[in-house]
This record gives C-alpha cells, structure tokens and sequence, in this order.
C-alpha cells in the first residue's frame, strides 16, 4: 500500500485515490496541430525511478496532486496540489 | 513405533479430554493439543500421502513449515483440505480425514505408483504426453488432451467442498507506531522496549500461545510468564493465532487472524477469520528460524521428523514420540532436546555430523545419558509406514561411507537452521548467505524495518532478548524517542560451529532421499535438472517443482540450492536466492474478501424512486452499479409485450420513465462557459440562460467520450447532465482539466448526482400531465417554456424542480429534476396525472426502443471507437472554434469517407427479428470481418416490424436498396436487411417540437 | 540429441536417466552475431526460434539479464485464446492459436496446452450483443466461438455463483473451445531447447548495458558480458523497453510500464474444467485451474505505473472479491502465493511489431495482458520482420506510426490510457 501524505487530508491509502499519469506532459493549445497533440497523447517516457505524476484524491477532497514517485520503490518525493494557483495558495496559508 | 503421552509435563491440560474423529475412527486428545499431537500421542503415523508417489506421509514437523501431515478438517461446506495438523488447534468434535488417497492413507492403492518412481522423475511429463507413443505421433492436441484428463485427477491434493463458503469474514484496519512480528524471546523484547519508550506497540503472533521457542522450553515457564505480564503491563497491543502473511509497500502489513478455527461451537456473530490490514510506522520482524531436515535415504518416511519438533511434543504436548530415538544433528542445537528425551524415558543416541564438539555441548549428553557418535549421519530410514532401523554414516574424508544400522523408532533430524526471512523478502531485500552459520541471512533494509532474534540468525535465548532489545531500541530512535541503549549481539551462537551437511550419500548406493517430500523432489531430481541445465534456482524450482508445495520450500529449498551449487562446483550464493513471495502461510481467499461477496460484491446504487418503481411492478436491470427500471409488465405480459405496449403509449399519450441514474454536475463560475465551449464539440458560448443544449464531448484523442444535455440556469450557473455509465468519468475529466491543464479558468464543479432525482415526461399529453402538477401552469406553455427550454419552478405542494423540454424518445418530452427527498411525492404526482391520460410507465427497454427509432446513439454505438462522423453526429463539431479532440478527430484514418457509418436496418422479410450483435456482410460475401456490424435491435410498434441501428462502411447511402446479410452465426444464422437512414421514425423531429 | 518421446522416457527409466542431453547450452558470447535478440522471454526465445526455423538464419544470439523465461514468461496466468475482432488483431490471434496448437510437436517438448475452453461470462443484455458481435466477427474468419445459454452454462460448469444473491446474475457466456491454457514454463523451455538446437546462442545473465549507434544504425550491444555487436538486433523486453530505448536515445516511446499480480491456490483436485472470465461492475476477473490443481487466477492492474516486481493489497483484496463472488466455494481455499510482473502497456492495448527510427533495429513490445498468447505468432511475425525487414500484412498496422495514422486497433475501446487497457 502506498501511502500519499494528501496536503489536504493528511497521510492516506492510495487506493482512495485515481492515478493520472505522467504529470510532466505539456498539452499544446487546442488549436495546436496533431503531430503535437499526438505526441502529448500518445508518447511517454516512461521513467523507471523518480517521475513526477498526477494523482487525484478521488474518494477524499478530490484535489489532483503532483506527486514526485519513484516507478521502482513507489517512494514518495513530494507532493503538492497540481494547480499552481492552489498550490501557492496552501504555502502562504502555513 | 511407540509415541506415548506422559501422565505429566507440557502445556496441555490433561483434566480436558476433546474428543475428536481421524479417518471415522473416534479418537481424544487434551485441551491445548494440536491435531497432529493429539494424533502422534494416539500413535498415528501415516496421516497423508505425498503428490506424485503416493508415499505415506507423517508428521515431520510442528509448525507452519509441515510438508508430510497435510489433512482434511471439516466435512460438508465446511470441509477445509491441506490442513497442516501440526497447526490445527484439537477441539472437541473435530472431523479429520486423509486425502489424496483411496480408500486411506494407511492403505492407499496409488502407492503403487511408486514401483514406476524411476519413470517419474523431474519433468518428465515435459517429454511426453504429447503424441501417440511411444513416439509421439500424431499433431494437434488430441493425445494430450486425454492424458491431462487423468493427470488432474492423479494430482491436486485435498478435495475443496463445491458448496458455497457458509462462513463469514471480516476486515480490519488498525494503525499503530511498531508492529512486532512474532512473540518469542526477541519479539517479546522487542515489544516491550518499544512499549516502554512510550510508543504505541502491536504484537501479533501466529501460535495461539504467546513465547515462540519460550514454549518448548520446559524451563522458562516463569521466563515467558514474566516477559507476558510485563508486556501487559507496558499496554502492548496483542493479537494471538494471527500471521502477518505479507509485508507491502509503507510498512503496510497483511495480517490473517483466525477466530473460530479452533471453536467446537463458535457463537454466531463472529467471523471465522478476520483479515487486518495494518498501517505500522515500523516494524520488527522477530519471526524465528525454522529447523531443515537432511537428504539421506528413505527420509520421508513417517517417524523422521525435525529434532525441534521432537522437542516440542515432548515438552509442549507432554507425548514421548519414539522409545528409541536417534538424533541426528550437525550443529549443537539438537542436544538439550535429546537430553530431555533421555530424561523423560527414551534411549537415545545422538548422531553427530561433526568430529569434535566443545565439551560444553558433549558435557548435555553425557549427563543425561544419551549414546552418542561423532562424525555419524542418518545414510537410510528401513520401515514402511513408520522406522524400525537406521542406515548409519560414518564421516570419510569430505564425504560418507556405510557404517552399519541401529535400530530405532524414531529419527529426529537437525541439518541447521534457517532464519525465517520471508517478510523482508516481500520487500525486495535479497537474503544473504552466512557460510559460517550455513544459512541465509535477512538484508539490511533500507525501510523502517529490523529483523530480531533467529529471525535474525542469532541463536541462543539470551542473544535473541538482546537482539529484541536492541530492534525496540531501534524502533524507538527512528520514530524520535529514546530507550536504553543496548548492544547488538552478532549472529550465531553456538559452543561449536555447524558442519553444513545436506545431503549423505554414500558411492554406489541407490538411494530415494527426498528434498521436498510433499512434491516428492528427491536429490536424484535436483541432479537431473543439473544434467540438463536448469541450473538457476528459478529453473530448478519450476524444473523440478522443488518448493512449489503448500510449505513453499520452508525445509526444502536450502538443500535443492546446496546440491545444485555442489553439481556445479559453486558456492550456494552464486546458484542464487530465493525470492519469498507473500502470503507466509496460505490464507483463506474469503478471509481477503471480507464481506465483499454474494450481494455484497459491488454496492448497489439506488434511485430514489426504486421502491416506488418496484411497487408499480417494475423489473429492474442492471446499469453499471445502478438498477433501472427495465419494463412494467402488466398482468400476463411478456418483457417483450410489455416494451411494445409501453413504446406505443409513449408515442400515443405519455409515459413517464425514472432517469435518475443519469450523472449531474454543477458547472459554476465566471468562466463556466468558456470551460463547456472548450469540453464540447458544440458551441456553447451562446446558450441563452433558460435554455439547454445537447452536447457531444470527445476524448483527448478525438474520438467520442459522452453526451448529454446542459441546462443554462444563471450566467454562471449550469446543470450537466452526462450518460448513467460515463457520470465518474466526466467528472473526474472536469476536474482533471481545470486543476491540471487550464488552471487559469474560475470555475467549480460539483457532483450534484445523488442531490436530484428525475423523471422523462414524453409523449403527447407530456404537457398535460405537467400542467397538472405545477403550481402555476402557466410556465409551461409554448411560448413561456419552448423546445430546449428550462424552467426553474415549484410543483403543487411546495416542490421546487427544475424542468428541460428536451427528447431522448423524439416525442414531445421534459425531464423534470427534484431534490432526491421528493423523488416519491414527484413520482406519485406525476403518475395520477399520467394514469389519468392512459399514460403508462415505462422502462429501459422502451427508452430503448424510442431512441432506436429515432436513431440516437448511446453506449451500445458510442464504444470509444466511434468518431463524431461515424454516428453521424459530425454537424455537432463546430468548424469555427477548437476544443477537446478537434485537432485529433479527422487525423489519417480516422477522416476516411468509408468508415464505418450510423444506419438504420430493416429486416427484407417484415415479419422477421434479428440480432444486435450480428455482423453486416454483403451480399454473397458472408466471411471475414464484414462491412459492419449491428448495436441495437428493437421491435418498432409505429413502424410494425424489427428494426436495428448499427454501422456499416461508408454509411446508408451506397447501400441503399441493396440487400445486406446480418450475419449471426453464434445464434440465428444469416438474416436478410436492408440499410435505411438511421432516423426511421419522425425524421424531420416535428413530434417534439410539438 | 535425445528426442524427447515416451520411448525416451521409457529408456532412461530403465537406465537411471542418464541418457538426457542439456536442453541447452550456456555458451560464451560470441563477437558478433547476425541477429542479437534482447530478452531470453517468451517472444524472444520465439523469435530466435523462428528465425533459424523458417528464415534459415544460422547466427544468431539471445541476450538475457537474468535466466531464460524469468520475467513474465513466468508469471502469467497461462491463458490461451485468440478472440480479438479488431482488423489486423484478428488474424493475428488466430495465427498464434494455430500454432499453439501443433506447439508441443514442433517443438518435441510438451507444453501443455490445454484446449479446455475459454468461457466468458455475460451479465447484461448489451455485454451478451458485445459479445456476439465479437464471436460472430469470429466465426466468419474461420475460427470457433459459440454463445452458451445458462442452462448450458450449469452443465459445463456447474458451480459458479448462480444463486439469488449474485450481486450480477449470469444470463450466459461466450466461450471458444479451442482455447485454454498452457504450461508457461515449458513454453520458454521448450522455445529454449529448439532454438538452441538450430544453433542459437542463448546468454544468460548478460544485461544490456548500453546500445551503440552509428548514426541511424546499431552496431553492437554494450553487455555485462563485453560488447556484442549484432548485424540486425531487436528488443523484445516487455517492460523494460522504454529503459532500453532510452539506451538507444531514441526519446519516447508509447509505452508505459505497469504491474500486474497473479495468484495461485494450494493445490486441489479438480474443481474447474475451463478457463472462466468476467469483467462486470468496474471488476475484470479470469481463473483456471493449472494440471497440478492450484486455482490461478488473475485480474486488474494496480492501476498506477510500476516497475517493481511485487503488488500491494487492494488488488488483492479486489481479486479476492471477485474470485469469490463468481465461485464461492473458494472462500475456504487458500492463497498460496502472489506475484507480480511488469507490464508494457501501449497506450491502445495493441501490441508494436515493427521497424524502428534506426535502419537495423527492430521492436517487437506493447503486449499489455495479451504477451503469453501471442508468443508463437509474436515470435513468427517478428522474425519474419527482421528476415525480411518489411512487415507481414498481419501486423502492418502494430507499428509505431498508427496514432498519427489514426489507426485504432483497440480491443477495449478505452482511449489513450495505459491503465484501462488491462
């Protein structure tokens, strides 16, 4: 079980929360053309070690987090909400 | 052979008679007794049989590593095979019989496959089987087809019970700061360190007794109370009869604890057993070392067994196992057991691997009495079902020669120690080989975790309580307290070093000497794998099925690594380690299920309306998680009857359908449009406020994701609704979006799915039946309420509703939404007004048929491999602006003309059905992959006969008055249809714009 | 070398088994190769195979990082079907399954395979047209399939979870009875053995270490065992292909690596005559019973991305829950081991057979679930791919180019996700 210290909800069970994927991938504008669109969907780089990746805690405040992984221990390296304005916002807050 | 029961000694108590049945005989054994002693004490040897050669089998141990006494306990649903007696708690009333044996294990008529033992050996089925022998003519799988038939019935072991699992299982989740696994003498330290360092201790312990070693020692009786009481005192956590059967990631801990598996009758409102899933902040593994048998000849026969085990019923059971016992050993631990055994009665003579010994170990067996010969092995066990003699060794140079027999009635083995490190193993850390102790040694972790006592390699009772002192300290200072310092004693312990012997052996002599005696791998088999290659341990283990049995190689995987790292000239790391997996002991498949199982498998999602549903005579269906109203047959009707009537109704008057299910989402915020016209392919930037819009969304790659309805209630306020299967997901979606990807958007959105219950109005007289309910039924004339508007407004009574005049049937409808506390008075409101225009209530299965006519697509079409175009639908991709999917929607492919396209199908033949699910073909080509296929089928009460929706290539028109085959050879065979526009009924949609 | 044969069998009875022959050898690297496999897996054993078999290529090494057959070869649940519908996926399914089908013979090493059927169950109306759509799709390409009614369903296998509080009724299943299981070990075994036997050089703890690149060319392969330079090499690494890929600094690749648990009872006489299969309710479930009587079985993906060989508890309580539900006679019977293997999971469930951005490179990866049954056709196409350096018509379409040629071959319809193609 891995546990995800949520900075909302304290320390909890991944399986309260939905796996995103790689949270490194720019997506293009809307109106990008489809090599990159492509290129955003389908390619990965699949890291084996530290990567950084979404998370959203579905059963719990339903925040999506950035979290810092490693794909072969499953150690956590940090965690913080996906939205830079909220993330920014819960720092000031401490 | 002659096992007897002492009149005194041992932990049982012998005022408690229990009486119990082994293979229909009654027999009794004494409160605190477990099967196999109880067995042992009533001189039963042959208590099973072994896998491939049928041969007996008896107790060899008495503990979680048994291989030989495997039984069956209970009978009927609750019958329980591969029981380990050796772990079976006796209560009174207990059924055990033998398994994998016919008519018993004691006369078994499969032991004949013993006399073919020389044909059987490692993987030979891997060479045969295959073909017409003897050389394996023929192709195909035919030959092996048939043997595997009798190959299955020869192997399994026990015979599970084929009735449902009667009993009930719980879960448990429970934190704590330190687990402590295992309760003897390092455990019980450990413990109490942590504990009294003020931190929050858990000790768990798979015995039913707490004291691990503590329990075969007859002399540490106060000791072990002490260490309890102290425990108590410091407010330890304890939990007996419970296995941490695996450790995972987080210092997350599976522990399997058994509640009423040694109840004669236990109440009815506990479980039998509960699984605990448990959140340590550290852990201590203080889990033992277990004892490994020797190869020599013969030595599965029943009256071999661990020297510890020889101990334990002595000691713990009160039983004398043998008279004339040999103890055969090569380290020291074996000589207080066999003082004691001298002691209590029996002759014994100590067998001693090794040339010299320290005096202080010599000095234990002397006194007692014992005979004893240095540099002797066990060569061969003589006897059948039990030992009468033993074929001695005599040390010769690095190897052994004959060196005459003795007899005995019981031999009882030490060939070293083997630290119990399968829980670090789960972890990853790979074990590590000490030449010096002949065992594999637990890795450093990096994770909070610390392996004490024998656990540890460590073996003497005083270094296993400092080992425990020492991992509590630890425990202690990584979770920031502090306890006295204590130092660590190093591994080992013995007066005299260990000889590492697995195997004896001696030139020219045939012998069966067994590595895994439950598989029947003999170190003939290990030397085979050798000559053939399969030289890694892995290979060795799959080649050979060497500690591939219930015990998972618990005494036999050393010496299978020892032999093949002998054949190859190496040392036993180089061949390899073994990689533990989790659970340590087998648990119960339903104790991991918990209460997750008949009904209770997934949960069940409810509308509101479902009672009320129910008492109309609804049928309900299965939609995901939710149950749906699937049809209301009247009296005598048919599902399909009563569908026709209820699609005719709705088409004639009006019907009223509960679509609670759909998912509902409040979007809200000052940028809630500009996050809808980005979502949909459809403009959105213009919906009026008080009006809704159906909207297609598509996924990132462009093809399609869901569709629904949204409702403009304010500028910055609107009500999603999206398809009852995809409501999690689009949720998830938005949400995913507007915290990850479009950060610069200010809106919130909420699931509002459980908040209101709805109801479809559809039909002519829809307008009526609400008129009829609304406060002011002035809000629901044409002009005040036009097609695609919305309304927020109060039904009589006080109700208040928001009410869309949108069509899913294509008659003129409205889907009118309450909070979910008013599902019922709406329901009933709206059916009196219903009923009263011959109205009907209507299903699943009619909401189908409505939308199959009118060529609307749902899930059946929408498969995630359909593209906007594809159903038809590509006039709702706005050209003018971009959104999710636009740039992918068209790429390669996926833009082809003679995709595969939306249509209607009629049967050529009116009179005729056919299926969804079938494949269109054209005509005089019914064969490859078709040229589409057919996604719902409907009987069309306006239109008079069957009609379907499905794709085919390129769309209706090329097939136009052509005929098409609706292949269906999994159920009716070839259909004649014709393709038609998919909109069959209505096409211009004048009904619901009323 | 012996051919293996009851007769063979017979004789070493008789002779205390000495007449038996290393199924293969453990030779040291040579320089340089025609063809240098990487991975001693099940596809890559079938490719070196093949490549020697039915291209007569002669020179050829198999590079491995640990032992032959020791990473997922080894930890699946042995299932063998071939009802795939999509173009492409189809034909190739089915080429796989009729080679399993001669497979111990071509091999002349026993692999088990057990065409005891496939049986998987429906619990809804539109999962029963799903599944017809499928098997029809089947039927018309000449391979088996048929719809069972409930009634036929109790009397082939009588005890499932038919009883009033089955959270889904069954209403039926869609089984083809020429698929089943197979011996998984002995399939990398016998594979071993018959490459070995046409001269292919299988090395053993030999770790790909580094690839080397002369422009739009690989020349050789840096190993644990010194460099190996190979005139055609191809990856067939399951889930450590991005990590090899990297090596090649080829960038990304469609790919992600997942785990995927399996489980094994003690063992039982028989209980199980098929293989069973059901995904409803959010579950995906499957279970057969292995020729020694241990209940194997098997379900969803941990959900997020691992490259660690071990699992974590919710999928083991998940799976519990769905073994179960579907049979409750197994609440009694008890877990003897769970595992793990890394997935390559592409990100349309459809597998990659194909050239590469480098002239002499080749991929053969994105096996998601289905690598155990693809093996002989996954070996059969990949060698011809590599013999010929153009694809078969078959796999065409499993490059790496199909997303931007908007191609989908996606069995499960899930989109662009890792995850749900499990």
């Amino acid at each position: 079980m891995i546990r995800i210290p949520c900075p909302f909800c304290g320390e909890r069970d991944h399986s309260e929360f939905g796996y995103g994927g790689d949270g490194t991938i720019v997506y293009p504008a809307l109106d990008a053309p489809a090599e990159e669109w492509v290129e955003a969907i389908f390619e990965r780089e699949n890291i084996c070690g530290v990567q950084s990746e979404t998370w959203q805690h579905v059963n719990g405040c339903r925040m999506w987090l950035l979290i810092e992984r490693n794909t072969m221990t499953h150690e956590i390296q940090s965690v913080r909400p996906a939205h830079e304005g909220v993330a920014k916002a819960l720092e000031e807050s401490k | 052979m002659s096992a007897r029961r002492l009149q005194s000694g041992g932990l049982i108590d012998r005022t408690q008679t229990l009486r119990f049945k082994w293979d229909g005989r009654d027999m009794t054994g004494f409160a605190g007794d477990t099967l196999a002693s109880a067995l042992l004490a009533s001189n039963e040897r042959v208590l099973a049989r072994s896998f491939k050669y049928h041969r007996p089998r008896g107790i060899m141990s008495a503990g979680v590593e048994e291989s030989g006494a495997l039984v069956t306990v209970g009978t009927g649903d609750r019958r329980d095979p591969n029981v380990r007696a050796t772990t079976q708690e006796l209560y009174g009333g207990l059924v055990a019989n033998g398994q994998n044996a016919w008519p018993s294990v004691r006369h078994d008529v499969s032991a004949v496959n013993g006399l073919f033992g020389r044909f059987f050996a490692a993987g030979f089925y891997y060479k045969t089987f295959m073909g017409i022998p003897p050389f394996e003519w023929g192709s195909g799988t035919g030959m092996w087809m048939q043997y595997e038939k009798i190959i299955r019935r020869a192997a399994g072991m026990g015979e599970a019970s084929r009735a449902p699992d009667p009993d009930r299982y719980e879960h448990g989740h429970t934190h704590c700061d330190v687990l402590v696994v295992g309760s003897g003498p390092a455990g019980l330290a450990a413990a109490h360190t942590a504990a009294e360092a003020g931190l929050e201790v858990l000790l768990v312990e798979q015995d039913c007794e707490l004291g691990g070693a503590y329990l075969s020692e007859p002399g540490a009786v106060e000791e072990r109370q002490n260490a309890i009481k102290a425990l108590n005192d410091a407010g330890v956590r304890i939990m007996t009869r419970t296995t941490a059967f695996g450790l995972y990631d987080y210092s997350v801990a599976g522990l399997l604890e058994r509640v009423t598996d040694h109840l004669s009758a236990p109440s009815e409102h506990l479980p039998r057993q509960r699984f605990w899933t448990v959140r340590a902040r550290y852990t201590v593994v203080a889990s033992g070392a277990l004892e490994r048998s020797i190869a020599f000849g013969d030595n599965d026969r029943p009256g071999v067994m661990t020297a510890a085990a020889g101990r334990t019923y002595l000691n713990r059971y009160g039983i004398l196992p043998g008279s004339k016992v040999i103890v055969a050993t090569t380290n020291d631990s074996a000589y207080t057991g066999a003082a004691e055994l001298c002691r209590a009665g029996a002759a014994v003579t100590v067998l001693d691997a090794r040339r010299s010994v320290d005096n202080s170990v010599l000095d234990l067996a002397r006194n007692a009495g014992t005979g004893l010969r240095l540099g002797a092995a066990p060569l061969r066990a003589i006897g059948g079902k039990g030992v009468y003699s033993l074929d001695l060794a005599a040390s010769d140079g690095d190897g052994w020669r004959a060196d005459g027999s003795e007899n005995c009635d019981l031999v009882l083995v030490s060939g070293g120690w083997s630290p119990v490190v399968n829980l670090s193993s789960h972890r990853g850390a790979k074990p590590v080989w000490d030449a010096e102790n002949a065992c594999f040694m637990p890795a450093a972790s990096d994770e909070p975790l610390t392996m004490a006592g024998s656990a540890a390699g460590i073996w003497n009772t005083k270094g296993c309580i400092a080992s425990g002192q020492v991992a509590g300290a630890h425990a202690a200072k990584a979770l920031g307290k502090s306890a006295p310092a204590a130092s660590a004693p190093s591994a080992g312990g013995w007066a005299s070093p260990i000889r590492p012997v697995y195997e004896v052996t001696v030139p020219r002599k045939k012998l069966k000497s067994f590595v895994d005696p439950q598989h029947d791998v003999t170190t003939s088999d290990v030397r085979l794998a050798h000559r053939e290659g399969y030289v890694s341990v892995e290979h060795l283990k799959r080649y050979t099925t060497l500690g591939m049995a219930t015990d998972q190689g618990k005494m036999g995987n050393i010496i299978g690594l020892a032999l093949m790292a002998d054949a190859l000239g190496k040392d036993i790391p180089e061949v390899g380690t073994t990689t533990f997996r989790p659970p340590y002991t087998p648990i119960s498949i339903g104790a991991l299920s918990g209460s997750s199982v008949g009904a209770h498998f997934r949960p069940l999602r409810r509308t509101p309306m479902h009672d009320w549903n129910l008492e109309q005579n609804g049928t309900m269906t299965e939609a995901g998680l939710w149950q749906r109203p699937w049809y209301f047959a009247r009296a005598g009707e048919t599902i399909t009857e009563a569908y026709i009537r209820e699609t005719d109704t709705v088409r004639k008057t009006v019907g009223l359908c509960d679509v609670t299910s759909l998912g509902k989402i409040a979007v809200q915020g000052p940028d809630a449009t500009e996050l809808l016209n980005r979502v949909y392919t459809n403009p959105f930037a213009k919906l009026a406020i008080g009006k809704a819009r159906y909207g297609i969304m598509l996924r990132d790659d462009g093809m399609v994701m869901d569709d629904g309805t949204t409702w403009r209630l304010s500028d910055t306020d609107y009500f999603m609704t999206t398809t009852t299967a995809h409501a999690a997901k689009v949720m998830v979606w938005l949400e995913e979006l507007l915290q990850t990807r479009w950060t610069d958007l200010k809106v919130h959105v909420t699931t509002v799915s459980e908040q209101w219950a709805g109801c479809a109005v559809a039909g002519p007289k829809c307008r009526e039946v609400l008129e009829a309910c609304v406060a002011d039924k002035t809000v629901m004339s044409s002009e005040a309420f036009p097609f695609m508007g919305v309304i927020e407004t109060t039904l009589k009574g006080g109700m208040p509703c928001r009410i869309a005049r949108i069509s899913f049937s294509g008659e003129m409808a409205y889907e009118a939404y309450v909070p979910s506390d008013y599902a019922m008075p709406l329901m009933e409101m709206l059916w009196k007004a219903a009923e009263a225009r011959d109205g009907c209530l209507y299903g699943t299965e009619a909401l189908g048929a409505l939308r199959i006519e009118k060529g609307h697509v749902t899930g059946a079409e929408l498969d995630g491999r359909v593209t906007i175009d594809d159903a038809g639908l590509g006039k709702m991709a706005s050209p003018k602006k971009s959104f999710i999917g636009s740039a992918m929607r068209s790429r390669g492919d996926m833009g082809r003309e003679d995709r595969p396209r939306l249509v209607g199908i009629f049967p050529k033949n009116r009179t005729q059905s056919f299926n969804a699910g079938s494949i269109l073909c054209a005509e005089g080509k019914v064969e490859g992959l078709g040229e589409g296929w057919i996604t719902a089928v409907t009987h069309s009460p306006e239109l008079g006969h069957w009609i379907g929706l499905g794709f085919i290539s390129s769309g209706y028109e090329p097939w136009a008055g052509k005929t098409v085959i609706a292949a269906d050879p999994v159920r009716k065979g070839n259909i004649e249809v014709e393709i038609v526009s998919p909109h069959m009924v209505d096409p211009s949609g004048e009904r619901m714009h009323g | 070398m012996t051919r293996y044969s009851a007769w063979s069998v017979f004789w070493n009875g008789l002779t205390g088994q000495k007449g038996w022959d290393r199924a293969w050898r453990d030779p040291e690297p040579k320089a340089e190769y025609d063809v240098v496999i990487v991975g001693a897996g099940l596809h890559g054993l079938a490719t070196a195979y093949y490549l020697a078999k039915n291209h007569g290529v002669r020179n050829i090494a198999v590079v491995e990082k640990g032992y032959l057959g020791g990473g997922n070869a080894g930890r699946n649940t042995t299932i063998v079907r071939s009802n795939y519908m999509m173009p492409g996926n189809r034909d190739f399914y089915e080429h796989s399954l009729k080679l399993w089908e001669n497979l111990s013979h071509d091999l002349n090493y026993n692999v088990m395979f057990s065409q005891r059927a496939h049986v998987s169950l429906f619990h809804s109306p539109a999962s029963r047209d799903a599944a017809a759509r499928r098997y029809n799709t089947m039927r018309l390409t000449d391979t088996d399939g048929e719809l069972w009614s409930l009634d036929e369903l109790k009397r082939n296998v009588p005890h499932l979870n038919y009883g009033p509080n089955s959270r889904f009724p069954i209403l039926g299943a869609a089984v083809q009875k020429r698929a089943g299981t197979a011996r998984h070990d002995a399939v990398a075994w016998g594979y071993a053995r018959a490459a070995d036997q046409h001269g292919v050089d299988i090395i053993q703890k030999c770790e790909v270490t580094g690839v080397i690149r002369d422009g739009a060319r690989v020349t050789g392969l840096e190993t644990t065992r010194g460099i190996i330079k190979g005139k055609k090499v191809g990856f067939a690494v399951a889930g450590n292909t991005s990590r090899l890929w990297g090596m090649a600094e080829l960038g990304k690749l469609p790919i992600e690596t997942h785990k995927l648990q399996a489980f094994v009872s003690e063992p039982l006489k028989p209980l199980l005559d098929q293989v069973v299969v059901f995904g409803v309710g959010g579950a995906h479930f499957y279970i057969s019973q292995s020729d020694k009587g241990g209940m194997v079985f098997g379900g969803d993906i941990d959900w997020y991305k691992s490259y660690a060989q071990r699992g974590n508890l919710p999928i083991v309580q998940d799976v519990a829950e769905c073994a179960t539900s579907i049979l409750p006679c197994l609440g009694r019977v008890r877990l003897l081991r769970h595992w793990s293997g890394v997935m390559d999971m592409s990100m349309d469930g459809a597998p990659f057979i194909c050239k590469t951005p480098l002239d002499n490179l080749y991929l053969n990866a994105g096996w998601n679930y289905g690598g155990f049954k693809a093996t002989p056709a996954s070996g059969w196409y990949f060698a011809d791919l590599i013999a010929n350096d153009r694809p078969a018509r078959v796999v065409v379409n499993h490059d790496l180019t199909r997303f931007e040629r908007g191609v989908n071959i996606d069995e499960r319809g899930a989109g662009p996700d890792p995850k749900l193609h499990g």
